[in-house]
């Protein structure tokens, strides 16, 4: 069983093999390695610019401006509530505090059993049918309190 | 065979169309029915999610907010006709739908989004057919002739893009289409794209044809899962079909088009910012000049339009740019495909000739508030737009008419808020979210937007509320002149707006207590 840095540094070996050299290819490169690691590991940011000839400084401020990327390991699932203006003239707020209080945890954190990261999130065009939860990559409506937790009770569970 | 529609965008699968399409296949096999089950994208009557419809003699009737559980009893006795209880009549003739104009959204909800014959029935690539028998020149005469303005928010005349990009010199240009829908309250582009895919890239092909671009990209926001879907498939069909690829605008002018996701970055809807990330670098805005479409991608020529600009061309080109022109008001021409959301009763798309006034698209669409309680502010064209009240819902949808009273269209979201609303704490959000999706690059939006939050703060906890009112309208003036891009520039409008409509929510007025003295 290979370490947890050796396995990722083959994941972002991976990755590069089959990704020409051009800098535009940055940043579907460091999507597509988290995708597979959940995360852009720091050994992700000396690979890559080696790969299209930057340097870590243009790599790392690419990874930090985008809030997609992650340079910390999620929970096993991420939920998002949405917190922008159409969510919010139907309670998304309340539905916020509901979850944190629920998942205990706070908002933009993850549970100490690494099961949950949970997020504010702005807009998954879903505005005539809010409040709405992104779990993982589907999308929940009118979302009310006891339905959150019913969408939520699936994700605490024992591991697979 | 028969057929049964179940939508399958987003917003219908998020009221559970999924496991209502699961449900009939398992019912019209149960019951030995001969029919089949058809996804379509969605009509964007969205109280009416998940809506079920099937064909009749009459045309499709639907069967509203189907769950799940309802389908063994629905098609218990066979297909549903009319005579069930619970059948809303032909679904073309109600009155949500009926009352629009439907030129860009006139397929969705109908047909199989990646059915590309299907597209081809309904009217697809008309336009492009049409396109391909006239010269660059001629068709952005067609573009200039209708009145096209960029349907992204900043309404600028697409002509002139076009024209720019067809002059300039050199071999490699590139189309890009900006489907960064960050704006709350906006869903048009992502119901678009899975409604209606091919739209887009016709629209898109017919740009290639009049400018001699030959790659295309689309850069898509990644809280659209669903979208990049449909798209990444729609794409490898229009390959398939030799749509896209080698003469796909005409003989010996090859066009594709290529998928590229964003990674929730607001500010990458800026068009300038787009480009940058489209680079693979940090999303931040450029100084313009130059343009875009004179040095763009990769430094080279780019048209960049937002999804429904790139749709409306295809019918522009289909039925003429006169035909187009004929609709609207003033400058504004045409149709726009106001999206409906927030605190409203039926909310979806609602696509009219500009003019339509405020109040008419709340009421005579929307159904008054989702709260039953009365409305009382709407938001208008996304985060950066102004909180209008009701004084001002008879204001005209078009550019100039909301600009002249401190509002803007935008990308015509219209999010509505009901009397619970404290417009005090969105004025504050305005200013968080501006902090938040700030590039950095300005520092009156870097720095004015962490200010602009902690004024707010104090004005709401009542501290020397006047000198903080003047302190943030001045901030709001520092932001508006010295902010390269939109986001800078335009976040003062939903506050000012505020300030100027709604102040009894910031600074409470003064009521004299039993002594004579104010509090």
């Amino acid at each position: 069983m290979p370490s947890d840095a050796a396995r990722e540094l083959q994941v972002i070996r991976e990755v590069l093999a089959v990704t020409e050299p051009q800098s535009q290819l940055l940043l579907p490169t460091l999507l597509e390695v988290q995708r597979r690691l959940g995360q852009v590991p720091s050994a992700c940011v000396v690979a890559a610019a080696q790969h299209f000839n930057l340097s870590r400084a243009d790599v790392y401020g690419v990874l930090t401006f985008y809030h997609d990327l992650r340079v910390e390991p999620v929970g096993d699932h991420v939920v998002q509530i949405c917190q922008a203006e159409a969510c919010q003239a139907v309670g998304c707020r309340a539905l916020a505090s509901h979850a944190v209080r629920r998942l205990g945890v706070a908002m933009g954190t993850t549970s100490p059993d690494r099961r949950v990261t949970l997020e504010a999130a702005y807009c998954f065009g879903n505005c005539a049918c809010g409040p709405t939860v992104r779990i993982d990559d589907s999308i929940h409506g009118r979302v009310t309190p006891e339905r959150f937790d019913t969408l939520v009770a699936a994700l605490h569970g024992p591991r697979p | 065979m028969a057929r049964v529609f179940v939508p399958n965008d987003t917003s219908a699968c998020s009221l559970g169309a999924e496991a209502v399409a699961a449900a009939v296949e398992s019912a019209l096999a149960v019951s030995r029915i001969d029919a089949c089950v058809v996804r379509n994208g969605s009509r964007g009557a969205y109280a009416l999610e998940p809506l079920l419809e099937v064909e009749s003699t009459d045309g499709r009737i639907g069967f509203p907010r189907v769950e799940a559980k309802h389908v063994a009893a629905l098609f218990a006795a066979g297909i549903p006709g009319r005579s069930h209880a619970s059948c809303i009549g032909v679904v073309d003739q109600l009155p949500f739908l009926q009352r629009q104009t439907r030129l860009t959204f006139a397929r969705a909800g109908v047909i199989d989004p990646l059915a590309i014959d299907a597209y081809r029935a309904n009217g697809g690539f008309e336009g492009l057919a049409r396109a391909r028998i006239l010269t660059g020149a001629q068709i952005v005469d067609q573009i200039r002739t209708s009145g096209l303005r960029g349907r992204g928010g900043a309404a600028f005349p697409a002509a002139v893009k076009w024209q720019t990009v067809l002059e300039a010199a050199g071999p490699t240009k590139y189309v890009v289409c900006n489907a960064d829908e960050g704006d709350s309250g906006t869903f048009a582009d992502r119901l678009l794209i899975e409604a209606d895919p091919f739209q887009l890239i016709e629209g898109m092909l017919i740009a290639g044809l009049a400018t001699g671009a030959t790659q295309g990209y689309v850069y898509l926001r990644s809280e659209y899962p669903r979208a990049r879907d449909v798209l990444i498939r729609a794409l490898a069909t229009a390959r398939r079909a030799g749509v896209l690829g080698r003469d796909a605008c005409r003989a010996g002018h090859a066009f594709d088009i290529e998928l590229r996701m964003g990674a929730g970055a607001y500010v990458c809807g800026e068009e300038t910012s787009l480009l940058e990330s489209l680079e693979g670098k940090r999303g931040l805005v450029r100084f313009k000049p130059p343009v875009p479409a004179i040095s763009g991608l990769f430094g080279k020529p780019t048209l960049i339009h937002n999804v429904l600009t790139l749709a409306a061309v295809t019918t522009i080109l289909g039925r003429g740019g006169d035909a187009y022109a004929a609709l609207g008001t003033g400058r504004s021409r045409g149709t726009m495909p106001f999206q409906l959301g927030g605190n409203i009763a039926n909310g979806g798309i609602v696509e009219l000739p500009f003019g339509a006034t405020v109040r008419s698209v709340l009421q005579d669409f929307g159904g008054g508030s989702l709260s039953g309680r009365a409305l009382r502010a709407v938001q208008i064209g996304g985060p950066l737009g102004a909180y209008l009240p009701s004084s001002l819902w008879d204001v005209p949808l078009d550019y100039e008419a909301l600009a002249a009273h401190s509002a803007m269209l935008g990308h015509g979201g219209i999010v509505a808020f009901d009397d619970s609303v404290d417009l005090a704490e969105q004025a504050q959000f305005a200013m968080q979210f501006c902090a938040h999706e700030s590039c950095g690059k300005c520092t009156p939006c870097r720095i004015g937007a962490v200010r602009g939050v902690e004024v707010i703060e104090r004005i709401r906890r009542g501290e020397r509320a006047d000198e903080n009112v003047a302190l943030l309208q001045d901030l709001c003036e520092t932001m508006e002149t010295g902010s390269l891009c939109a986001l800078g520039g335009l976040t003062p409008m939903p506050v000012r707006s505020i300030l100027e409509h709604f102040m009894e929510d910031l600074v409470p007025p003064r009521v004299p207590n039993g002594n004579g003295m104010s509090r």
